[in-house]
């Protein structure tokens, strides 16, 4: 007995020797991905945490002291209202985007035939040039001396330019306008993945058109609907541009209100806080929508 | 398919299931080219034929999944033409079960019975009663992933079958199944068609499968229907050359008759051969463009024993040698070129009727014979 006792017990070392060779192996061939990584994300993401527990001084130079006041005044309340505006307009956005892209999406994946890879390349080549660009194109259209203003203007249905620019609508529409084909694609993707005898099935099992797209559609699209969501909400929620550029100083995001932190005020240590605050709540956010709609929407999104 | 059906029109309103001249093109072919057939209620019937000969597409004409291009499909004797297929009293399953993956076993059988606005709980008992009767108990909870390939037929068919149709549809219903589930899933079919009497229109590929399963087959070919008749009819007696070869009479020989009697026809194949045939009753002499043999109906003969090499109205004997022997255990195909043509017969040869010691080798010098009444006549 205790001669098998002993093998056993070798064999089993040597398994766990060799599980540990392995690990090294894989960790020594990932060593070059690991190692930026480290570099560039997890230590940028480890100074603004270090720095979100600091203090500034009078003339913007950091003081290191270590507190709890930056964080302390987030949660105080001070900046509640810019960080719920902030969901809130992530949420509109959102909303329209489903409302907007989903018909669309629905239309190429259903009737787009020969044209399918058209469309999508159409939907995408967009957003291939800068972001700022499209932004700013987007802004001459709008304007008060804008190609809307003055084409309404010039065959007389207004007498006056009407205020696009600076006002929830403009944000609202400029957010929407930057960020709708990431929620086409992936509804897209669903779409066309659909069997489509599973439709003709509800059909002739009595389902009318629009009973289908409910009992059917709708539910095996939700994948798509949830990666979508995904992409949009999160980068919409720290959206900073969109505001600066559409909203003036009227309208602050989370994202606008760190910037202002970072280089108006120059007050680096709250900026920190902010941006450690904003990640901590998408991190949430992210983790409530897998947990419900599970993992293959985030797979799906990646 | 003739004169007996017009007993019962008086009765019953008129069929189950019309095709009145229904047409239908697709750019480049016509997939069904002016074909009209009457099925009965409570019937098996099958569309069978080689793939793309439209078929399915008539199927999903008559679930009105696709539009005919002219002609009417009467169900019940009413006219569905213009009705969408949520409006028809008819169910298809579909070739790919087509389940719905989000919903439970349970919620795929009601799922029609919810778009007819039945109270939940008449919902459940019908359900149930239709998971009963596939054999599928205790799985109502189950989702599709979680099923084997012939859980999701039974599926599919209740939730087809607890809409109580007139007819059903089934497209190529075991296709997707292996060589012994299929077996299976055939004699559960035909067990639950005898249970519930719904009309069954079934469409396949496979011969024996049809044979097997219907109480009428349709055969057809590039959209256009070439014979309906009993399993029987089909197989032993097929009207076409197509359909010959299609249901496995491979021995065909093309030619036309050069002399009638009374009660003996003398017929000329191509190839030179001549036959005698008894005067068939319903085909007209003139009409006659060939006639086939199954393999399993031809006799080789061996040894050196020459019988007198004649062909008589009884017998036809042709001397011949044996090109090659296929051993498929239970029985061996065998090819054997007859003598003085490059005319090649395919024999099967079984071990019960041959004897099990029976050896049959390349190169020999054979007769096959055949007897009068195993041939069939063909008109096109």
């Amino acid at each position: 007995m205790p001669v098998l006792d002993d093998m056993s017990a070798s064999q089993a070392q040597a398994k766990k020797r060799e599980k540990r060779k392995l690990t090294l192996d894989i960790t020594a061939y990932l060593s070059p991905i690991i190692i930026i990584v480290v570099v560039f994300v997890f230590a940028p993401l480890a100074i603004i945490l270090f720095f979100s527990f600091l203090k500034s001084g009078p003339y913007g130079q950091i003081i290191y002291t270590f507190t709890f006041e930056n964080i302390a005044a987030i949660l105080g309340g001070g900046y509640g209202k810019v960080f719920l505006k902030s969901v809130y307009l992530a949420i509109q956005t959102n909303f329209l985007c489903i409302l907007l892209g989903y018909p669309i999406a629905y239309y190429i994946a259903r009737f787009g035939g020969k044209r399918k890879v058209l469309w999508i390349f159409l939907i995408i080549v967009p957003s291939w040039s800068s972001y700022l660009i499209r932004l700013y194109a987007l802004k001459t259209l709008v304007g008060t001396k804008g190609t809307i203003n003055t084409l309404l203007i010039n065959i007389g249905v207004i007498s006056e330019p009407i205020q696009i620019l600076y006002t929830n609508f403009a944000v609202t529409m400029a957010l929407v306008f930057a960020w709708l084909p990431f929620m086409i694609l992936p509804i897209y993707a669903a779409l066309d993945g659909l069997d489509r005898s599973v439709l003709e099935a509800a059909t002739d099992l009595g389902a009318t058109p629009f009973r289908r797209f409910f009992r059917v559609t709708l539910p095996l699209t939700r994948g798509g609907l949830l990666a979508g969501s995904i992409l949009v909400f999160i980068p919409t929620v720290g959206e900073w541009l969109v505001p600066h550029i559409f909203g003036g100083s009227k309208i602050m995001m989370a994202g606008s209100l760190v910037a202002h932190k970072f280089t108006a005020v120059g007050n680096i240590p709250q900026g920190s806080s902010l941006a450690i605050m904003l990640a901590a709540t998408l991190v949430l956010i992210l983790y409530l929508t897998i947990k419900w709609g599970g993992r293959e929407a985030l797979e799906k999104a990646l | 398919m003739s004169g007996s059906d017009t007993l019962n029109t008086e009765k019953q309103p008129a069929f189950c299931l019309e095709i009145r001249d229904v047409v239908k093109q697709f750019p480049g072919v016509t997939a069904v080219d002016h074909i009209s057939l009457e099925i009965k209620e409570g019937e098996i019937f099958t569309f069978l034929g080689p793939s793309g000969c439209g078929k399915s597409t008539l199927l999903r004409i008559v679930a009105g999944l696709e539009n005919q291009d002219q002609g009417d499909v009467l169900i019940a004797g009413e006219v569905v033409n213009d009705l969408p297929p949520y409006k028809r009293d008819c169910s298809t399953v579909f070739q790919s079960h087509a389940l719905f993956p989000h919903m439970s076993v349970a919620d795929n059988i009601g799922f029609g019975l919810v778009e007819r606005k039945i109270p939940k709980a008449d919902i459940k008992k019908r359900v149930q009663a239709k998971v009963d009767l596939v054999n599928l108990g205790g799985m109502e909870d189950r989702f599709p992933h979680q099923l084997s390939g012939g859980q999701m037929q039974r599926v599919a068919l209740a939730r087809s079958l607890v809409l109580e149709p007139t007819v059903l549809l089934l497209d190529e219903p075991l296709a997707a199944l292996d060589r012994k589930l299929r077996k299976e899933m055939q004699i559960e079919l035909k067990r639950i068609q005898r249970e519930v009497g719904t009309t069954f229109l079934n469409v396949t590929h496979d011969q024996k499968e049809a044979l097997s399963l219907s109480d009428r087959i349709a055969v057809m070919k590039d959209g256009v229907l070439l014979q309906i008749g009993t399993p029987n009819e089909i197989y032993e007696t097929p009207r076409t050359r197509f359909v010959a070869s299609f249901m496995g009479a491979t021995n065909i020989f093309a030619g036309s008759v050069i002399d009638a009697s009374d009660d003996l026809l003398t017929f000329k194949a191509d190839t030179g051969l001549q036959v005698i045939i008894p005067t068939p009753a319903d085909i007209p002499a003139d009409q006659i463009t060939g006639f086939s043999v199954h393999p399993e109906l031809i006799d080789l003969i061996q040894g050196d024993a020459n019988p007198e090499l004649t062909c008589t109205e009884t017998d036809v004997m042709l001397p011949g040698t044996i090109k090659e022997v296929f051993y498929l255990g239970d029985f061996s195909e065998v090819s054997v070129i007859l003598d003085d043509t490059d005319l090649i017969l395919t024999v099967y040869m079984t071990r019960g009727w041959n004897g099990p010691n029976m050896k049959m080798s390349e190169g020999e010098h054979i007769i096959a014979q055949w007897s009068g009444e195993s041939m069939n006549l063909l008109v096109g």
